[in-house]
């Protein structure tokens, strides 16, 4: 037996795979110091939009609730009144709940939406104890109020 | 360990705040808890239970690019005597749910389970007559994963707060017999969860 040629070579040749993979960068994205960048169209967690005057656009069609493939989401819609105004459109969803558990992530609801009111974000970390933690209320959807900004209106004056 | 746990109170209003882990009632044994838990969380072996689709999730999860290593939980063992945690990752045909709890049985008592997936935590699409709506009603669970299937990093949030529920166990809970017959009592207000109570 050769020792050269049978142990020592083979081994060196092994070795040097390990040691370029070693001496390569790392793959590991370190999740909760660094994220991976999420792609443009990563459907997570909903949101209701508004428009830019402030008014919802959700205007309680229930198109969504038809849409999903798992029924996840209640909607329950209410006239609007000049007085009470939530959306521009007639109606306005009083009650708007996913249940976020069974939700699967699809997308449809965002498809099927006429108004554009419903769209999945990236927000992922989701996880929870309870199982009532993850009926998502109107409250807990609809984006923040837009904030008016006074110096911008004045600069366009 | 501890900044990253920190790093997702800071980004997450949903997280519930770790309740004063310092001296709380029991002098003697307090110090004790705390280690007890320390090596408890850093050092969670996986059952493997794949189920289906999700499981593959779960194998990248302890793959290279996330790298469940970091968190000591590379380990994924096939024996159930050996394993801590049980991520149910996939759907429980009701043919399945038997082995499930037997399994769950046969892990040693300080056992924790994740629910992986819309189709493990509540039936997800398959409201059928096949598919246990829910692991839940099988085995007790401490958390949650929604999605179809979970992404790794959200797979990792949820064991990065099943870590933070170790955390607040009481050493008088890890000695009982059944240390989980009674849920963390979870309080919500201002959207902002806590965990109440020492238990
Ligand atoms: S993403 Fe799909 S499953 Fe989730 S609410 Fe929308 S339509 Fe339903
Ligand atoms: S979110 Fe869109 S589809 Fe759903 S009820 Fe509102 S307007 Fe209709
Ligand atoms: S939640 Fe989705 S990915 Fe996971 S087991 Fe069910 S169908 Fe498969």
């Amino acid at each position: 037996m050769n020792i050269i040629r049978d142990v020592i070579k083979p081994i060196s040749k092994g070795m040097k795979i390990t040691l370029r993979h070693f001496l390569e960068p790392k793959d590991t994205v370190s999740y909760p110091e660094q994220r991976k960048e999420q792609f443009p169209r990563t459907r997570w967690r909903h949101v209701l939009l508004r428009y830019e005057n402030g008014l919802e656009r959700c205007i309680g069609c229930s198109l969504c609730a038809g849409a999903c493939p798992v029924r996840c989401i209640y909607v329950e819609a209410a006239e609007n009144t000049d007085e009470e105004r939530y959306s521009p459109g007639e109606r306005y969803a009083k009650r708007y709940e996913i249940n976020l558990l069974r939700c699967i992530y699809c997308g449809y609801c965002q498809d099927a939406c006429p108004t554009g009111a419903i769209v999945l974000r990236e927000d992922y970390e989701l996880a929870d104890y309870t199982r009532e933690a993850f009926i998502a209320t109107k409250e807990m959807l609809l984006e923040p109020l837009p904030v008016r900004d006074e110096v911008a209106e004045a600069m366009a004056k | 360990m501890e900044k990253r746990v920190q790093e997702i109170v800071l980004r997450d209003s949903s997280t519930p705040a770790i309740p004063n882990l310092e001296i709380g009632g029991n002098v003697l044994v307090t110090r004790l808890d705390e280690i007890v838990n320390w090596a408890r969380r850093n050092s969670i072996f996986p059952l493997t239970f794949g189920l289906a689709c999700c499981a593959i999730e779960m194998m990248s999860t302890a793959a290279a690019r996330f790298d469940l290593a970091r968190f000591g939980m590379e380990v994924f063992r096939a024996s159930p005597r050996q394993a801590d945690l049980m991520i149910v990752a996939g759907r429980v045909s009701k043919k399945m749910a038997p082995v499930l709890r037997q399994i769950y049985d046969q892990m040693p008592a300080p056992k924790w389970v994740v629910s992986m997936g819309a189709c493990a935590s509540c039936g997800g699409i398959f409201n059928n007559y096949a598919i246990v709506q829910g692991v839940d009603q099988i085995v007790p669970v401490d958390v949650y994963v929604p999605g179809c299937p979970p992404s790794p990093d959200a797979l990792i949030y949820a064991l990065i707060k099943l870590q933070q529920k170790i955390r607040t166990q009481r050493l008088g809970m890890l000695l009982e017999l059944k240390p989980r017959t009674e849920p963390l009592a979870i309080e919500r207000g201002n959207g902002v969860q806590a965990i109440t109570g020492e238990k």
